[in-house]
């Protein structure tokens, strides 16, 4: 079997004898990207096949493993983009903290993913460069924001791929693609050198073939980190030695508000059919009240875009990227018409609403009745998960209420893409950790996925339930066609 | 909630961002409905909580004053729209 086709974990501990070389790997990497890329497009551009094998790689325990990167971080010395028109020509002048992690681990940085601009999106269709298409069916997306990284994976195309989550940018993609897909614990990850979309909600985290690689990759970018002020001192614990210690007794809470009108049946029906497998491993399900869930979305969405308007302000035409050749009227001075024409021709037109979005609900006069109101909902969703966790140990949802959609089907209508995210939001702005895993198929054949949500910091709790369910399925196992 | 094509353009000043006057229609449409969906946050008892912009409990973090290296300026400016010496170069500020 060619070698793209195996998992991490396999690729470290070959059985029988040997080892494998980050050679042999890129070669059949390189040669599966040339057969079905040209369909999938998952990538940002093309990897470095060269480079790759001409890296001076650490003797580490990763072992020359390729890893694959969101075009959202800086890797030293390439093109790092954000699938923006803005950021065009942009070449990182520094590693990321986590791709330094892996680096010193033994990776191999393989190449970057495609996105959606700026992490702004849940269908990978705003990248400035091209959509992505979903490997299970091309005419669908793979979700998004973190598509690339996700159908990369799917396909074969990588070993292992990072992505960013800010309100399900992971975990969307990860269950419309059928892959592994963990949202850290906020502050469990350092996001030094993530190009920022909204840094309160941001997280860095592994999108995976199964659940041991993630738990491996996680284990690889995990820890505090200098540089982020907001990484956490907590110790990170060996997430692999955990995962087989079975879920005997572990309570998991099933939130009544999930699952609502609006759900794909066939999603209800695989969600429900994984509880009863949990069940039978010796799972106790409880039902469980997350009563402020409707506002999630509306929360998010005046949040994330406050922080991205602030955020998105440094893309300015001065220091990086792309600026726009300047025609000034005389009404105003030239370094302002500068600004807005770069800004005005180089964003895309979901950022650009985010961006206006974002700075309306902070002008003054509407700060209170938006953005500050805001806070204090997401307080109180927050409160929710806490009480909720005095009686159950993790949670069970659905990923996304539907499998993958098609190609065009939501791009006119914004608010339709936002909702896609309903599951996923609720986690990023109370900073949980959560994961999505394959859960099944729709009868078209398009994966279906279910989301784990944890304590802060339970990782490995998370971990071992995904893992106990998947060692009693098969859809890990299940390849698109391509 | 009906938003101004006005109020559009005064906020897409504030943002430093040229709209075309297209934009500026499909903007006022589309924010339109969205400002309408999030109104649904004044249902919402609030009372006695405080607003939460952080998750984590942190205070400012602190470290010592030390000089350690940083990026080159040649391998920053490098990728820089236009730069002139150790400067980034911009157009003219002051008439």
């Amino acid at each position: 079997m060619k070698l793209n086709f195996l998992t991490a974990h396999e690729l470290l501990e070959p059985p029988g004898q040997g080892s494998i070389s980050s050679g042999d790997i890129v070669s059949d990497l390189k040669g599966r990207i040339e057969s079905v890329e040209p369909k999938v497009k998952a990538y940002a551009r093309q990897p470095f096949f060269e480079k790759a094998l001409n890296q001076k790689l650490e003797a580490g325990w990763l072992k020359g493993l390729p890893v694959s990167i969101k075009d959202n971080i800086c890797s030293d010395g390439d093109l790092t983009e954000c699938a923006s028109r803005i950021l065009c020509g942009f070449v990182a002048p520094y590693d990321a903290t986590v791709v330094k992690k892996l680096r010193e681990q033994g990776a191999l940085i393989f190449g970057k993913t495609n996105m959606d601009e700026f992490a702004f999106g849940s269908s990978c269709e705003n990248s400035a460069f091209h959509p992505t298409h979903n490997p299970w069916d091309l005419d669908r997306v793979p979700g998004g924001s973190s598509g690339g990284s996700a159908a990369a994976v799917a396909a074969d195309e990588a070993i292992m791929a990072l992505g960013s989550d800010t309100g399900g940018s992971i975990r969307q993609p990860a269950a419309l693609c059928g892959v592994v897909g963990m949202k850290p614990t906020y502050g469990r990850v350092s996001r030094y050198g993530l190009i920022a979309f909204a840094s309160s909600l941001d997280q860095i985290g592994p999108m995976t073939k199964d659940v041991r690689d993630n738990a491996l990759l996680l284990k690889a970018i995990a820890g505090h980190d200098e540089k982020d002020a907001t990484s956490v001192k907590t110790p990170v614990p060996d997430y692999l030695a955990s995962l087989e210690k079975g879920v005997k007794g572990m309570r998991v809470g099933i939130p009544k508000e999930y699952f609502i009108e609006g759900m794909d049946p066939e999603v209800r029906e695989a969600v429900n059919a994984a509880k009863a497998k949990l069940s039978s491993l010796g799972v106790k399900f409880i039902e469980v009240s997350l009563p402020h869930t409707e506002y999630a979305v509306a929360v998010y969405y005046i949040i994330a875009t406050a922080e991205a308007s602030s955020n998105l302000a440094r893309f300015d035409g001065v220091q990086y990227g792309f600026r726009a050749a300047v025609k000034t009227d005389g009404a105003e001075p030239g370094l302002i018409s500068m600004y807005k024409q770069t800004r005005g021709q180089g964003f895309g037109q979901e950022a650009k609403r985010r961006i206006i979005l974002g700075t309306y609900v902070l002008s003054s006069g509407y700060y209170d009745a938006y953005y500050s109101r805001a806070l204090m909902v997401r307080a109180l969703i927050k409160q929710d998960f806490d009480k909720v966790f005095n009686e159950c140990d993790l949670i069970l949802t659905p990923t996304s209420p539907s499998a993958a959609f098609k190609i065009g089907e939501k791009t006119d209508d914004p608010l339709s893409m936002y909702l896609s995210d309903i599951y996923t939001i609720s986690v990023n702005l109370a900073g949980l950790p959560a994961l999505s895993l394959p859960c099944g198929f729709t009868k078209a054949s398009l994966p279906i996925g279910m989301q784990i949500l944890g304590r802060p910091f339970a990782e490995e709790d998370i971990y071992r339930l995904a893992f106990a369910y998947e060692q009693s399925t098969h859809w890990h196992k299940e390849k698109p066609k391509l | 909630m009906a938003i101004s094509k006005d109020e559009v353009k005064y906020i897409a000043n504030l943002a430093r961002l040229g709209l075309t006057e297209p934009e500026v229609e499909h903007f006022r449409e589309q924010l339109g409905d969205i400002l309408g969906y999030v109104d649904k946050l004044k249902k919402v008892d609030v009372s006695g909580m405080s607003p939460m912009a952080h998750v984590l409990d942190i205070k400012n973090i602190y470290r010592p004053d030390n000089i350690s290296p940083s990026i080159a300026p040649e391998k920053i400016l490098k990728y820089a729209p236009q730069h002139e010496g150790s400067f980034f170069k911009v157009p003219k500020v002051i008439e």
